[in-house]
């Protein structure tokens, strides 16, 4: 064992990998919601000019990549290693994304967890020397997610008040060594999650299925890392949504610990209430495109000192809600710390 | 603290809100009656143009279903459903709904696999199942002799 693990799960990285530059990219929905202006680039037709949803969120990956190796100075060639995720079926948004890049590239599934999940790697890849500048990038987008885990568009259907709804978003972070003085942000430690499952089956509360989750790798990181929730700036779950999110903290409060007032939630911040999303957003673009419109920015000039990012993936499939299983979930943490030069 | 899976079960109910049962029943109320009546114009229509009484329920039938598929191709029904709920699911115009939006969705994946093969993914089972209670029906009918 080197000396990197430190108590039940969490990785201290010895030498914190920076985050150089970012990239987010969202659609009309994510335009018209609180963050709207703090995109890269958002995009009026969800179609975004391509023949189909799928290469519409394929096109969203691209433009995130893209934009985020440009600020870099950087041709998306000269990367070395991609990693990314989405909600489709076997991957393919992220695979059809890196076909035609030339860089290595891994495909992840962490449902909605994946950006964190990507980074983490990432972080950890950068630490041990395995490569230099590293791409964690992760999409969602609406009526993908919509027409494989639930009705057509224009089915008429009602939603129920606990649904979420999926983000039209992609979110790219270009990962450096720990040297690279240049980059904003670093990042410190990651605590990888177990799946844990509590017996929900209601696939439309996805919140309250994947809060056990949350609660379990943010306990785990807090008591390794020795730290409290004040010690963070904010502590920002993926995409626990209104129920969840209560629901997490009341799991804290029954350990008597107050995390509501540095907790925050990704789904919660990038739509307001009156766009009609329910219970919050959701999609593995929610948590990408909040971190990399929101959060990284506050990162980099010091609003924020210090933060976690523990987003969180509720591990189903049309098959398995179909045969009555129960819903797995998982959340991965990365601590971001505001530091270097910009 | 570690909380059991009947105890998380709890905490979900108290924090999930419910659905608003009697505002989604007045708008239920309000659109089903309100097709239901439009249904009973179209058939007055038909009858005026002279058809018999059965020829003017199929053909209610028939424009009902049209006008839904022409709302659906629009993105208007499902509008109208949010709100209505079982008020637009349970009329006829709700079947022609189920079978249009698929039809719609997934006909980037060809007029064959896509359109064709998904068309009945909603409907399907209501299908299957009243076709096979009528049979039952049938057969019930035919030893009772009725």
């Amino acid at each position: 064992m080197n000396g990197k693990r430190m108590g039940m799960a969490t990785i201290r990285l010895e030498r914190p990998p920076r985050v150089r530059a970012w990239a987010a990219v969202g659609g009309k929905k994510e335009k018209d919601g609180p963050l709207g202006a703090e995109f890269d680039q958002v995009f009026s037709d969800t179609m975004c000019g391509e023949k189909t949803w799928e290469k519409a969120e394929v096109h969203l990956q691209k433009v995130a990549v893209g934009m985020a190796a440009n600020k870099c100075k950087l041709p998306v060639s000269a990367l070395d290693m991609i990693l990314a995720g989405d909600l489709l079926g076997q991957c393919v948004a992220s695979s059809y994304a890196a076909r035609g890049t030339q860089v290595p590239y891994l495909g992840l599934y962490g449902a909605c967890s994946t950006m964190a999940e990507s980074l983490a790697i990432g972080a950890c890849m950068v630490d041990g020397g395995f490569a230099q500048r590293v791409c964690a990038v992760a999409s969602s987008h609406f009526c993908t997610a919509e027409r494989q885990y639930r009705f057509p568009l224009a089915y008429g259907g009602q939603r129920t008040p606990t649904a979420q709804w999926t983000a039209t978003a992609a979110g790219a972070c270009i990962l450096t060594p720990a040297a690279d003085d240049c980059a904003p942000v670093r990042i410190t430690h990651v605590c990888f999650g177990k799946v844990c499952d509590l017996g929900i089956t209601d696939a439309n509360n996805m919140g309250a299925a994947m809060a056990p989750a949350a609660y379990d790798t943010l306990r785990t990181l807090l008591s390794d890392t020795g730290t409290q929730p004040k010690d963070y700036d904010g502590i920002f779950t993926g995409d626990l949504g209104q129920v969840g999110s209560r629901l997490l903290c009341e799991l804290f409060s029954l350990d008597h610990i107050d995390i509501s007032t540095v907790h925050d939630d990704c789904g919660k911040l990038l739509f307001d209430s009156k766009q009609d999303v329910h219970a919050g957003g959701s999609g593995c673009g929610c948590a990408a495109s909040v971190l990399c419109a929101h959060l990284l920015p506050r990162l980099a000039d010091g609003r924020m000192k210090r933060i976690i990012l523990a987003a969180t993936g509720a591990l189903i499939s049309p098959t398995s809600v179909q045969q009555g299983e129960s819903i797995p979930a998982v959340c991965h943490a990365v601590v971001l710390e505001s530091g270097g030069k910009r | 603290m570690d909380v059991t899976p009947q105890e998380y079960e709890q905490m979900v109910r108290e924090q999930s809100k419910p659905s608003p049962l009697l505002r989604d029943m007045v708008w239920a109320f309000a659109v089903g009656g309100a097709i239901c009546t439009l249904g009973q114009a179209i058939l007055d229509f038909w009858k005026k143009t002279g058809l018999n009484e059965k020829d003017a329920a199929s053909a209610t039938s028939i424009t009902l279903i049209g006008l839904a598929a022409l709302l659906t191709g629009l993105h208007l029904y499902e509008k109208i459903a949010k709100h209505a709920g079982a008020g637009t699911l349970v009329p006829i115009t709700g079947f022609s709904n189920s079978v249009a939006s698929p039809a719609l969705e997934f006909k980037s994946e060809g007029l064959i696999l896509g359109t064709a093969a998904k068309m009945f993914t909603i409907a399907g089972p209501v299908l299957v199942y009243g076709i096979g209670a009528s049979i039952v029906y049938g057969v019930i009918l035919v030893f009772l002799g009725v």
